[in-house]
């Protein structure tokens, strides 16, 4: 499947002092691809997620991004990182700053653009997901679905290589939801690489190339969705679809 | 009454001599404190070191040793300045070990996420620490920056002591020609009221136009 690896990780460990959160963790992402990790909580899948981008750093194993290892902290890791968007689940837009200074900002501090060019850019972006009229606002003024378009803008005006999506969804409405999803989907159509980690087991269908299901630190299954969901391999992921599934 | 009217200029000179050890000590002090923060939540390891130990050393040495050990033991490593700009380093320094901390404290209340996401965005460390984190954070820490610029204002009397010519320092001036001890003592207290209420009103200032949450 994976025909041009874009994210890699090999043999990749990662502990919290006793507990082994990842173990052994082989994954690779290739260009346009969309995959999304599920798995029950604690199960590892929001810290393999911000491992790519380092915000959590590992014990052992390699990571690759593009096919060049991750730089420890300083110049070059910021320069990956901005080749890679993220999502977070509490959106953590800048609490101080409007949702155009938002978007504005990496493009001018990290990318070097003019500011009329940003903001350009960034206006186009609002549109694209929908907030062309809110551009002025700050961010506590807009609802939770909102925020994580705009979240979702911001990442995009990095023009990033791909995007980590850390349970985009799990902190909205279950109304506002499907806003956030369906500009995920859109994003997939386009081609953009994808990690999601989700308990929105229909976008896991609909748009995901692969799912990974995650259990006690480990990558159980990693399958095309229609496989994984109507004929799951593991006992783990048996239990966990019948839980989930159920209502 | 007349303590005051007969002796305005030696009042006067000694008001102007605190303002200005309060002003340049507070200058160097925030600027020395703003660094040392950054240090210490720095991801370099041997910065937070120096940073701890830097607030370690300074927060728990008493203010007049260290003004014997700035005013007495620096010219010794052939270091000599007006005992003035020796008084201004001694607090200074002392004050930034506050600021510091001050500053730390209002970094925490910072949303680790804010952090998270200026960094996942390429931004480096100083960028993430000068333009997300501390423009929240400032909002935090103006009232406890506020009260130790006012300590500062009040510690700069120890520099009175090492002949270095501040408001306190008048009543020596004074008693010896005969004034009233306790008018005396009022008339510096309400200098030392101008300047600490002014600088409340700064502050007070500040927080009304930043210290608004959003």
């Amino acid at each position: 499947m994976a025909v041009d690896p874009l994210i890699e990780l090999r043999d990749v460990n990662k502990y919290y002092g006793e507990l082994h959160v990842l173990q052994d963790i082989n994954l690779t992402v290739g260009k346009g691809e969309v995959v999304v990790v599920i798995g029950p909580s604690g199960s590892g899948k929001s810290t393999l997620c911000r491992t790519i981008n380092r915000l959590e750093t590992i014990q052992s194993g390699n990571i690759r991004l593009d096919g060049q290892p991750l730089p420890a902290e300083g110049r070059a890791l910021a320069q990956l990182r901005a080749e890679v968007g993220m999502v977070f689940q509490s959106f953590n837009l800048f609490a101080h700053k409007t949702v155009l200074q938002n978007v504005s900002l990496a493009q001018i501090k990290v990318r070097g653009r003019k500011r009329d060019d940003a903001d350009k850019r960034s206006h186009e972006l609002l549109d694209r997901v929908g907030l062309a009229s809110q551009a002025a606002k700050f961010p506590a003024q807009l609802s939770g679905g909102q925020q994580q378009r705009v979240a979702i803008a911001r990442a995009l005006a990095m023009d990033p290589k791909a995007l980590l999506f850390d349970e985009p969804t799990s902190a909205l409405d279950p109304e506002m939801i499907n806003e956030v999803l369906e500009v995920m989907r859109q994003l997939a159509r386009e081609g953009m690489t994808m990690v999601v980690v989700t308990h929105e087991m229909g976008f896991a269908r609909s748009a995901a190339n692969r799912v990974v299901f995650m259990a006690d630190g480990r990558i159980v299954e990693d399958r095309t969705p229609e496989d994984f969901f109507t004929n799951p391999h593991s006992e783990r992921a048996k239990d966990f679809l019948s839980k989930i599934l159920k209502h | 009454m007349d303590v005051l009217t007969s002796n305005f200029s030696t009042f006067a000179k000694g008001f102007l001599g605190t303002v200005e050890l309060t002003v340049y000590s507070s200058v160097l002090a925030l600027v020395l404190g703003f660094v040392m923060a950054s240090f210490r939540v720095a991801p370099v390891g041997s910065f937070r070191v120096f940073g701890t130990v830097w607030v370690t050393v300074l927060r728990n040495t008493p203010l007049t040793l260290l003004f014997f050990a700035v005013l007495l033991g620096l010219p010794r490593f052939g270091l000599v300045l007006p005992f003035k700009v020796f008084a201004i380093l001694a607090l200074g320094c002392y004050t930034s070990a506050f600021i510091c901390e001050a500053l730390r404290s209002g970094i925490n209340t910072v949303p680790r996420g804010q952090g998270e996401a200026a960094r996942s965005l390429g931004m480096t460390f100083g960028q993430t620490l000068s333009m997300v984190v501390l423009p929240q954070a400032f909002r935090s820490v103006i009232p406890p920056v506020g009260s130790t610029i006012i300590a500062l204002a009040k510690n700069s009397a120890i520099a009175g002591a090492f002949s270095v010519t501040e408001l306190l320092g008048t009543y020596k001036t004074l008693s010896e020609l005969g004034y009233n001890i306790i008018w005396t003592f009022f008339w510096i207290a309400v200098g030392y009221l101008i300047i600490t209420l002014t600088i409340s009103a700064i502050f007070n200032v500040l927080e009304k136009r930043w210290g608004v949450p959003r």
